[in-house]
């Protein structure tokens, strides 16, 4: 399927969409890029940390609600269009639910669960507590309650057509997102055959009855790493934190990069892609499943 | 660089290390924790294990340049990549023995902000959040943070508190409202190591950095800071350690800019 359809038929207005949850790998930039063009509005975010993603799509205007631990850029700071959105209400006013990257875990595997909170010690004494009505503190403990994302979105090195996908290096919360999202879109850099995914089954990230479109979109998770494929664009995530200082910079920046490039492939073909792709490959041994 | 020249960050480094003992799981984060733990590593710790919220844990850092945790060289190598929660299993375990969090504002009590500067609702100033630093504060054994001394960052009060060190510094805070790890044992910033008293409560000036003077320092706090009666000089960064951090930071991207 490809990204225009997959956001038009499984990413309507007003979704819970979890994205970028294995923190600053694999963040499916191409998707949110794809949710920008199609005008989404009143999207609600839910993640760990987001390293710059949340804040284009915020700047955009396509944001209503972020429930997540962390909003801003990892290598530079702050995010601007989160700060301006926050301080000012520009482009418009956003609530924010603060977690922990835990509760943020905890309250994804609540809802995967199927249980409304789940208890833990984190954030005791912590004002967070009183920023999000999801964390209720009650006898020495915090009850998480249950995040329910309507949609998945994850990027991984490579899938089959059947949605069985293939992720590595660290998850962050990837797994729980998956588990608790009504249904997973996943985009991939290999669009591989079935022998291929079914030769390692424990490497399967989530349930394939979960997933309902699978986007080859190599490239799709630029400017952030992907074990294997593409080293961190630092530099690319420094021209953004700059630009996006004000808000006709973010708006140069975005139509650059977003709204006059129908497609990640004209995208790609904008920057020096040579340049991150890794070429000292470290292969792990295979594992044997053998039965007899 | 001469080796006997060094800049505020390297000293930092140097003396973050030095909180690292031989044997400890280390939350080490990004930045200045990552090199302090290189310099641990490859020196008196030599059996440090580091842990990374993303979902990694290390015996050696990377040698490459990271950007993030992230990064590919910080997973390659590595002795377990896993999910988050797992990681977060051992701190809620009591199994972490340091943390490092960075913070935009700290207080007299340890507490850390890094969400609202201003009232939540209306902020003057909306900062990026937690991510794990909340986490860190208070279910790790012990945290260190490190950050440039100025009076605007090192407050009276901090007016949100995101990270809790020792929350409104009445004794056994942490212990009755049901924090489990011990909380913060430093703050380390560009002109003095501040420390904790051993149930915890008020920061006090204990050592001065090189260069610098107890007066520069209570000019640059944001409260009516107490002074130990055995203030020490910081002890500057040896020639080993400034050899390990530059071999980490070659560049100088973290330590050598301002």
């Amino acid at each position: 399927m490809s990204m225009a359809d997959a956001i038009a038929r499984f990413v309507p207005d007003g979704s819970t969409v979890a994205m970028g949850t294995s923190l600053e790998p694999l963040i499916p930039f191409a998707a949110g890029h794809e949710m920008i063009r199609q005008e989404r509005r009143d999207l609600e975010l839910v993640g760990p940390i987001s390293d710059a993603l949340f804040d284009q799509l915020i700047g955009a205007g396509c944001v209503r609600r972020v429930t997540a631990a962390w909003v801003g850029n990892v290598s530079e700071g702050l995010g601007h269009c989160y700060r301006r959105a926050c301080e000012e209400k520009v482009p418009r006013a956003l609530e924010v639910h603060d977690h922990s990257n835990f509760s943020i875990s905890l309250a994804l595997w609540a809802a995967a669960w199927n249980v409304p909170s789940l208890p833990t010690r984190t954030l005791l004494g912590s004002d967070i507590l009183h920023n999000n009505p999801g964390l209720v503190a009650a006898e020495g403990l915090v009850q998480v309650k249950a995040v329910r994302p309507d949609v998945a979105i994850v990027h991984v090195q490579r899938a089959d057509e059947m949605g069985r996908a293939h992720a590595w290096g660290p998850l962050g919360v990837m797994e729980e997102a998956g588990l608790a999202a009504d249904r997973v879109i996943v985009t991939c850099e290999e669009l591989v055959d079935a022998k291929v995914t079914l030769s390692d089954p424990n490497r399967i990230l989530v349930p394939e009855t979960k997933v309902v479109a699978v986007v080859h979109e190599p490239g799709g998770a630029h400017p952030s790493p992907v074990q294997g494929f593409f080293k961190r664009d630092h530099e690319f995530y420094r021209d953004y934190a700059e630009q996006s200082r004000s808000v006709d910079g973010y708006q140069t920046w975005l139509k650059r990069w977003v709204l006059e490039v129908p497609d990640r492939a004209t995208y790609l073909s904008l920057i020096d892609v040579d340049s991150l792709r890794i070429s000292r490959h470290r292969l792990s041994e295979p594992v044997d499943y053998g039965d007899e | 660089m001469a080796t006997n020249s060094y800049t505020p960050q390297e000293l930092m480094v140097a003396v973050a290390s030095r909180e690292i003992k031989d044997g400890d799981l280390v939350f080490v984060g990004m930045r200045l924790p990552i090199l302090a733990y290189a310099v641990a590593r490859n020196g008196h710790a030599p059996t440090a294990r580091g842990l990374f919220e993303v979902g990694l844990m290390r015996d050696q850092p990377a040698e490459a340049f990271l950007g993030t945790m992230g990064d590919p060289p910080n997973v390659a190598g590595a002795l377990w990549a896993t999910r988050m929660s797992n990681v977060m299993a051992l701190m809620a375990q009591g199994r972490v023995d340091l943390g490092f969090i960075g913070g935009a504002e700290v207080d007299r009590f340890g507490n850390l902000n890094t969400s609202y500067v201003g009232p939540p609702e209306r902020p003057k100033v909306k900062l990026p959040g937690s991510g794990g630093g909340a986490d860190i504060a208070i279910l790790s054994r012990r945290w260190v943070t490190l950050m440039s001394h100025e009076r605007r960052r090192l407050v009276e009060k901090v007016s949100f508190i995101t990270s809790p060190g020792y929350g409104d510094g009445t004794p056994s805070w942490r212990k009755r409202n049901g924090l489990l790890g011990g909380g913060p044992a430093a703050i380390i910033t560009t002109l003095c190591v501040l420390r904790f008293p051993e149930d915890g409560g008020e920061a006090y000036l204990s050592s001065v950095h090189p260069g610098h003077t107890v007066e520069e320092v209570r000019a640059e706090t944001g409260w009516d800071l107490k002074v130990t009666a055995r203030l020490q000089d910081t002890a500057p960064p040896t020639e080993s350690e400034l050899s390990a951090i530059r071999r980490f930071d070659p560049e100088g991207f973290w330590t050598r800019s301002a």
